[in-house]
């Protein structure tokens, strides 16, 4: 606890830099990732960061030391050759896309991997330093460090924040970006430079493997809660930087433990508590909405049977007689029969289940678009009428008051339906 | 030259680990699977720390066990998340494996006095100390490396694996709906795939690293898939590619001084980038003048 407040006062200035610093790194990141999950080019970060090793170790090899300029220029240029190399290869290929990928990442991995061993057999002492690119180390980033990074995260913050527009039509239509005027290749030229520059920041701090994360999650994870874009970044960015905040804490708490891993944790616990929990698009929100529909369908079929019973000149049916219409679905169909007795659209009537005034206009309704939809299926699109009878089943739950009233006039107020059934309406007398 | 037994051993293992992977590699393309081979060699890391914590050894059934059940636990994710969640694939994809890696590597970290495992021997691998790890027997019979007898086991699971599985694997990689018409649960013959990827991962890992099986899982097959489109010469030219990669692998990193697994990452990157060169659409001006199929540029 004392850690905590410690860590969360911000008294240590140490802290407040890597603090300041994750933020930073997490916005940049988690705005061009969400621009790049939305372009559906989510492993392309991926491939990237992978990409960046043979230039990190060559930028020290040619400095020498653990220089962050020549470091960075040196990642920069591999990622820019990668992400060439790979919409190149897409061009002029046939390999599919994930191949492509997959290829770019690990040939330029294993030559930076064949760059690293060479270094290391070389025998100088800064060579430690190196690998903190591959697991990340955010706790250990010197303070001028921070400031390069952080002023890199804040370019790209700030360029695509300014550029907004520009990157929304690349994203959702690039084609009528071009029609308008705009340079549509200038400006994803634009985008790829920044992602790069994203990804050479943020593997300092989560390591070159798991970079991937910081890129998709938090797209992926806001997806779930908004469809509009603003929203979108922003509560990407809100994820990102909480789950770095948190990530850091970790570390900070534990020492042996490194960062990248637990910002990593943390982020896929937000998005997998969104895929679940999300009202709109939530695994669980959907599974209820789906039973809520089943159930609703079952009611309706039920109403449809007792009154096709009706119409057969019967007065209701008895409870048996509908358990044996829904074989192994008893207790369904008992919620089903306790639900309409309370909204009374039943009544029971000596052990027999007839429907009552309001449920026999409600059934009339279900019985009337199922057969409108089975003579519109058979009429306009001369489907034998043996065939109908499925889709009409399917159709009739949720054919609206509107689509009724259309089907009504394009069929010109039918009486009969494929199977010389009558189609009912409210002043339509039962025999 | 003479011979160097080393040198004859190190190649053969590399040879036989590039050919079964490359021989996987195969269908995970022809299936547009390659990046959850990337995502499933990444993921069998939480697997292998816990089978190595349980069983105390590196060379244990555990590990073995531990990293399928998380090869096929990765493939399930990917596919819980695509079809369940609706994340589109290239993101489920990523979610998965950082996820697992980094649980992977935090167990490392947690465990790491209890497990002498290093997590840049996962990562990379180190194929050049094979001679030096030798399976002796109780009675102190000197079998030869233990890797090479791995790599061997392995690479005899997988040409049985295909050779018994042929006919399910072609037809589900082409046409997955006719093969569930032939009755052939497509999805059965997808996870027994998966969990041999996962389990090749596991017997390589220790010589080539999780991450170079990758290389050897995608980069001779796309290389093959540029000169042929037929499966019987993929294979072999797969196999080919493999075998020279790890006999000019080995020897260029010899010569330099550097990582085996790497130089044979490279190699395949080069044969693969020539390849591109001589196979993939040339440029406008190397084509010289084609003739004007499209008069006035209309």
């Amino acid at each position: 606890m004392e850690d905590f407040i410690y860590f969360f006062t911000f008294q240590d200035p140490s802290i407040v830099w890597v603090v300041l610093g994750i933020t930073l790194l997490g916005i940049g990141s988690a705005y061009v990732g969400t621009f790049s999950f939305l372009d559906k080019k989510a492993l392309l970060g991926d491939a990237i960061s992978h990409a960046v090793l043979p230039g990190i170790c060559l930028g020290f090899m040619l400095a020498g030391e653990k220089n962050p300029v020549y470091i960075v220029t040196g990642a920069f240029v591999s990622g820019g050759v990668a992400t060439f190399l790979s919409s190149w290869l897409k061009r002029n290929t046939k390999l599919s896309e994930d191949t492509i990928i997959a290829t770019i990442l690990s040939v330029f991995f294993g030559f930076g991997i064949v760059l690293l061993t060479s270094l290391q057999k070389s025998g100088n002492p800064e060579i430690a330093g190196l690998n903190s690119f591959i697991f990340g180390n955010a706790i250990g980033i010197s303070e001028s460090d921070l400031m390069l990074y952080g002023g890199l995260s804040l370019v790209i913050i700030i360029v695509l924040t300014l550029m907004l527009k520009e990157f929304r039509l690349m994203v959702f239509d690039p084609e009528y970006g071009k029609a308008i005027g705009f340079p549509m290749k200038a400006i994803s030229f634009l985008f790829n430079v920044l992602m790069i520059l994203a990804v050479v920041i943020g593997i300092q701090a989560i390591g070159v493997v798991l970079m991937a994360a910081l890129l998709i999650t938090p797209g992926a994870a806001a997806r779930f809660w908004t469809d509009q874009l603003n929203p979108l970044l922003i509560l990407a960015a809100v994820f990102s930087v909480l789950s770095g905040i948190l990530g850091t804490y970790v570390s900070f708490v534990l020492p042996q433990m490194p960062t990248g891993p637990w910002v990593v944790v943390f982020l896929s616990m937000f998005a997998l508590i969104s895929f679940l929990i999300s009202p709109k698009s939530g695994i669980i929100s959907r599974y209820f909405s789906r039973k809520k529909y089943l159930r609703k369908t079952h009611r309706d079929h039920l109403m449809k049977a007792l009154y096709k019973a009706k119409e057969g000149g019967k007065n209701g049916l008895p409870i048996e007689e509908i358990y044996e219409l829904y074989p192994y679905q008893k207790a369904e169909t008992n919620k089903s029969i306790k639900y309409l007795y309370r909204s009374k659209y039943i009544v029971k009537n000596q052990a027999i289940i007839c429907l009552t005034e309001k449920g026999i206009s409600d059934a009339m309704r279900i019985v009337r678009l199922h057969r409108l939809w089975e003579l519109y299926l058979n009429e306009s699109m001369n489907i034998a009428p043996d065939h109908v009878h499925d889709s009409a089943e399917q159709l009739e739950h949720l054919i609206t008051p509107e689509l009724e009233a259309l089907l009504e006039k394009r069929l010109n107020y039918p009486t009969l339906d494929p199977h010389q059934e009558t189609i009912p309406r409210e002043n339509h007398d039962l025999r | 030259m003479t011979f160097d037994s080393n040198a004859f051993l190190i190649i053969f293992t590399g040879s036989l680990i590039a050919i079964s992977c490359g021989f996987l590699g195969v269908f995970m393309m022809l299936r547009k699977m390659s990046m959850t081979g990337d995502a499933i060699s990444h993921a069998v890391l939480p697997g292998i720390v816990i089978g190595y914590f349980v069983s105390g050894s590196q060379r244990s059934l555990e590990v073995i066990i531990g990293a399928g059940l998380l090869g096929i636990l990765a493939t399930l994710m990917i596919d819980w998340l695509r079809k369940k969640a609706r994340v589109q694939l290239d993101a489920s994809i990523g979610i998965t494996f950082t996820l697992l890696f980094a649980i992977g590597i935090i167990l490392i970290n947690l465990l790491a006095y209890k497990v002498d495992l290093d997590q840049e021997c996962v990562l990379y691998g180190e194929i050049a100390y094979l001679p030096i790890d030798s399976w002796i027997t109780k009675s102190g019979l000197n079998l030869g490396p233990r890797i090479t007898w791995l790599a061997g086991l392995n690479f005899f699971f997988v040409i049985g694996f295909i050779y018994l599985l042929f006919k399910e694997l072609v037809l589900t990689s082409f046409d997955e709906n006719f093969s569930s018409v032939m009755g052939i649960p497509s999805k059965g013959v997808n996870l027994a795939l998966m969990s041999i990827v996962s389990y090749t991962t596991v017997s390589s890992f220790e010589s080539v690293g999780a991450i170079l099986v990758v290389a050897l899982l995608v980069v001779p097959p796309a290389t093959a898939f540029l000169w042929t489109k037929s499966l019987i010469p993929l294979l072999k030219l797969t196999a080919a590619i493999g075998i020279s990669i790890s006999v000019l692998g080995y020897y260029l990193a010899y010569w330099i001084d550097s990582s085996i697994a790497g130089m044979m990452v490279t190699v395949a990157g080069a044969f693969f980038g020539i390849s591109v060169l001589i196979h993939g659409k040339k440029p406008a001006w190397f084509r010289g003048t084609s003739p004007a199929n499209q008069p006035f540029g209309v």
